[in-house]
């Protein structure tokens, strides 16, 4: 049986159904991440004894009929970003490069509690600084589907795993597009939930009014199932929500019939590739056949969104990040004379690049002198972009749009320019701006094969209509593989 | 010379709250305890953790600042202070600045006979840090993180006093008011209440402020009085040297008695507040701070007022026993056990404070319990002990709270009120002393005092005084 190739509820049922032991399905990721990971490198450590160990006792609770879900002993890929209580968690830093936690996060812990067997932690880029997976301490991630690419990134690693076949599904974290653009980078469905939907508890924060986490997987009744399982309200986070409405499988329904869906004209202008525009309208067609109705309209303040979101992210993030200093955990420079100049090198040596390029611009915006002119005005943009939103929501069930303006850039060409990397980031920002949901999913390739992904935007608490058309999508259009390593093994069965 | 110059001092006052548990997580915040015993991965700043608001201390806050007659800000928020030190863990402070929990309010002082209003600007939360230990043997530091997350707040005045003693009458108000709130216990030498003095001199009729400096590091009511007399003197002769007085932060060192600059405004940090993004804003409704204002209990002026009135002891009395919560209660819950307010407040405003003096302590370090207290009273009133004994028992009952009527019994203190012994022993004192006899017979009052003492020693002190003193009179007539 290819296990490798099946959906995690795919697995899960086999699972339940004992035709497959969780022993069995994890060993098919080892076996697959043997095969693949050294060309891919989508992982920063995996935790192949303990995954085996974990799988016996999941196992047991299993037979015993104490775990029933669809999620038991299915296999699972985190961020290094969020908490594992006794394995490393590196947020792809050197800085990090020996810090073990003391607890999980409590989206793992919930996704433990379901039976879940975590194999490993995923790279990113560092501290989830970036959009290419290169900025990690740990190598670049390369794109499943074209090893010359990146994955996108941050959540590159996570993206790249479950398109790989390494694992069905993934935990990512996107603070300004970091599930949905590597999504789309990599044919696979990834979804960033409303703000304060899935603890925030044990996830290493970069700019924590935008960070929320979430799954990426290979199909839309994954995601639904993930994020039912991890989305709680938390007593150890003050910005988690309580909701009543997170039991997202019910959304999981073939019909789009009156659903009003906005394509913001804005977005499909200057910038966006044709190659991507082509198949995003192509499927909105296929929403529009299934009974929805499609308009376009002006959302406005778009080019506002970039900058706004690069002042409060950093800001944030400069202050995040001031704890990893050398003194309680993590990396320590070797050589120092006193306090400051251990706090220097410490930093000097233990961040790279982005991280410090961001550090600084955060710490610039917050300056006294500055405040007002930087951050508050981003604040007000946001509160803006926000209502612009509430505007179009009134008129629309949701958003259609691109998930980024062309498909994975080659490797290497995109850090040299940071401006035009954060140019790229310009459909998915608004979206943890103004604390929506946003689903990825793959709609078709460009004519070098690289994915393509539409996004839906939904309004705060309404993930269930972004899965409720995404599944519909789906159920409308026939796919063929999640990447070249699918797409080589459905060549040699052919030819067998 | 000094006379043409007044002073202008603001405080900067930190008080911590006396919540069980850390603004921002569940650890305890008890004094002491092993190095790190009280931390979490939130007081310590470990990378995913969260804090959550302890709602107490928004309370406790609240409470503050109502009884300063602040306004409450109904939406208020925390910011976080960025700054590099190894005592804070996460190298910002979570504090406010932008929306403090209270503003604009005023406490009334006295300093001799007048009345003053020292105008509060504002009062905020925040969290304390960690505590750095240097190791001199091993040449390195270390960090204790009990400390950090205990909540405070800080309550900034306005620049309304005028001298030491005002400064001072301002801190004992404040410390009243949070002490009788329950809110803090306010011990200087514990630093559970600090200030910080910002200090500014100018010629007597002139408008405008001269430059400030603050001074930090004062630990006690000395050390800040004869802080503001020193700073006062350096800014003065900075002046008449015709130099100019430069805006820093000083520390002062008690043992020198000089304070020495730290940073100048120039070297000051830049902290880069910025809204707390992982805290939500705090809504205050108008019913909360109804529910707050109700639960308020009786101040000092309300006590005052009733202690005359339904106490009967004079007004010297209940200022004195109103002077700190842990007296003032202490003396009701006494009353309450043996309804003798005058002995009560006699037992508290001597005995008590004699040993407090002299002991280097404060009333809110008072450990012995009313029950005894008013068991000691009772013993003293029945002449079951003398007043001398009483007061060695009392000693007892102060330094370890033991129970006085096992202690005289195991003791054996009871006053002898047996006559037949006490005539046997009367006579063989006058049979001993013919020439105190003579002289008493004479006319000397003060002779009979000696035969007294002879008898009061012979007995160990135990005698009843009253008696012996009948008896002498009685037999030498």
């Amino acid at each position: 049986m290819d296990l490798k190739s099946l959906t995690a509820v795919e697995l899960g049922k086999k699972i339940q159904a004992k035709e497959v032991t969780v022993k069995e399905a994890v060993e098919a990721c080892f076996t697959q991440i043997d095969k693949v990971e050294k060309e891919v490198n989508s992982f920063v450590s995996l935790q192949k004894e303990a995954a085996l160990k974990r799988a016996e006792e999941v196992q047991k609770l299993i037979d015993d009929g104490t775990l029933t879900g669809p999620l038991a002993g299915v296999p699972v890929a985190i961020k290094d970003n969020m908490c594992t209580e006794g394995v490393t968690t590196t947020c792809s830093s050197k800085i990090l490069s020996n810090f073990v936690p003391t607890f999980s996060a409590e989206a793992v812990l919930n996704l433990e509690k379901a039976g879940a067997v975590v194999i490993g932690k995923t790279n990113m880029d560092e501290f989830a600084m970036g959009s290419t997976t290169e900025t990690s301490y740990y190598g670049e991630t390369k794109n499943p589907w074209n090893l010359e690419h990146v994955p996108g990134g941050s959540s590159g690693g996570s993206c790249a795993a479950v398109a790989a076949l390494e694992v069905p599904y993934a935990l990512g974290s996107d603070t300004g597009g970091s599930i949905r653009q590597p999504s789309s980078y990599c044919g696979i469905v990834g979804i960033k939930p409303t703000y304060g939907t899935v603890s925030r508890y044990g996830l290493i924060a970069y700019g924590s009014s935008l960070d929320q986490i979430g799954p990426v997987a290979r199909d839309v009744t994954d995601c639904a199932t993930v994020l039912e399982t991890i989305a709680s309200h938390d007593a150890k986070d003050s910005t988690s929500v309580e909701r009543q409405d997170t039991d997202f499988t019910s959304a999981l329904v073939n019909d789009v019939k009156g659903m009003k869906i906005g394509i913001p004209k804005d977005y499909f202008g200057e910038g966006l590739d044709e190659e991507v525009k082509k198949p995003i309208l192509e499927a909105a067609e296929v929403l529009k056949n299934a009974g929805a109705e499609i308009e376009e309209f002006d959302l406005g303040l778009v080019k506002y969104a970039i900058p706004a979101y690069y002042v409060i992210a950093s800001a944030e993030a400069s202050s995040n990040l001031s704890r990893f200093d050398g003194v309680k955990y993590g990396y320590r420079t070797k050589d120092y004379e006193e306090l400051h100049q251990m706090y220097k090198k410490t930093r000097s040596e233990g961040f790279g690049p982005e991280v410090k390029r961001r550090i600084m611009l955060g710490s610039f915006v917050l300056s006294s002198g500055y405040y007002d002119a930087y951050y508050l005005k981003a604040l007000r943009t946001k509160a803006l972009i926000k209502k612009a939103f509430d505007s179009a929501f009134a008129k629309y069930d949701m958003i259609l749009a691109p998930a980024a303006p062309t498909t994975a850039p080659k490797l290497g060409s995109s850090l040299s320019d940071p401006i035009k990397m954060y140019l790229g980031d310009i459909y998915t920002i608004s979206v943890n701006l103004a604390g929506l949901p946003g689903i990825s999913i793959p709609v078709g390739q460009d004519a070098k094969g690289l994915p393509v992904g539409m996004q839906l935007i939904g309004d705060c608490f309404q993930e269930k209509k972004l899965f409720q058309a995404a599944y519909t999508y789906e159920c409308l259009t026939e796919k063929k593989w999640v990447s070249m390593y699918d797409k080589t093994e459905a060549a040699g069965k052919e030819e067998a | 010379m000094s006379r043409q110059y007044e002073t202008v001092i603001g405080l900067e006052v930190h008080v911590e709250l006396a919540t069980k548990t850390k603004i921002f997580c569940g650890c305890s915040t008890a004094f002491g305890g092993a190095p790190n015993t009280h931390t979490c991965p939130v007081c310590t700043g470990m990378p995913g953790s969260l804090p959550v608001l302890n709602k107490k201390v928004v309370e406790y806050a609240m409470a503050v600042g109502l009884a300063t007659n602040c306004k409450i800000t109904q939406v208020c928020k925390f910011d976080r202070k960025n700054y590099f030190y190894p005592d804070n863990p996460q190298n910002y402070q979570i504090s406010q600045l932008y929306l403090p929990i209270a503003r604009d309010g005023y406490v009334e002082i006295e300093v001799g006979e007048q009345k003053k209003k020292v105008r509060i600007h504002e009062m905020h939360m925040e969290e304390d840090a960690g505590k750095l230990i240097h190791d001199e043997w091993e040449d390195c530091s270390l960090v204790d993180y009990n400390r950090s997350g205990v909540p405070l707040i800080e309550i900034v005045s306005e620049p309304d006093m005028r001298s030491a003693d005002e400064v001072i009458a301002y801190l004992e108000k404040l410390r009243m008011i949070c002490q009788y709130l329950g809110a803090s216990d306010c011990k200087l030498q514990e630093g559970s209440m600090r200030a910080d003095v910002n200090l500014s001199i100018r010629k007597v009729g002139a408008s405008e402020f001269g430059t400030r400096t603050e001074m930090k590091n004062l630990n006690s009511f000395k050390a800040i009085t004869h802080a503001i007399e020193g700073e006062r003197q350096r800014q003065i002769e900075l002046i008449e040297e015709g130099k100019k007085v430069i805006q820093e932060t000083r520390r002062w060192d008690d043992n020198k008695e000089y304070s020495y600059a730290m940073r100048s405004k120039e070297d000051a940090q830049d902290y880069r507040y910025f809204p707390e993004p992982d805290l939500v804003p705090i809504v205050i409704s108008d019913e909360w701070i109804q529910k707050i204002k109700d639960q308020q209990p009786e101040l000092r002026n309300e006590k005052l007022a009733r202690y005359e009135k339904d106490y009967d002891i004079p007004r010297y009395d209940a200022e004195i026993i109103t002077g700190t919560k842990k007296m003032a209660d202490l003396f009701e819950a006494t009353c309450a056990i043996c309804n003798k307010p005058k002995k009560v407040s006699n037992w508290l405003m001597v005995e008590t404070m004699r040993l407090l003096n002299e002991n280097g302590q404060e009333p809110a370090d008072i450990k012995f319990s009313p029950e005894n207290l008013a068991k000691l009273i009772e013993l003293a009133d029945a002449g079951t002990i003398n007043s001398s004994v009483a007061k060695e028992v009392f000693e007892k009952v102060f330094a370890e709270d033991v129970d006085p009527e096992k202690y005289v019994e195991d003791h054996g203190l009871k006053t002898v009120n047996d006559e037949g012994a006490l005539r046997t022993l009367a006579e063989e004192v006058i049979a001993k002393n013919p020439k105190a006899v003579e002289d008493f017979k004479g006319g000397k009052e003060k002779a009979l005092g000696a035969l007294v003492g002879q008898i009061m020693k012979a007995m160990k002190g135990k005698a009843n005084p009253g008696m012996v003193n009948e008896l002498l009179r009685e037999m030498l007539k």
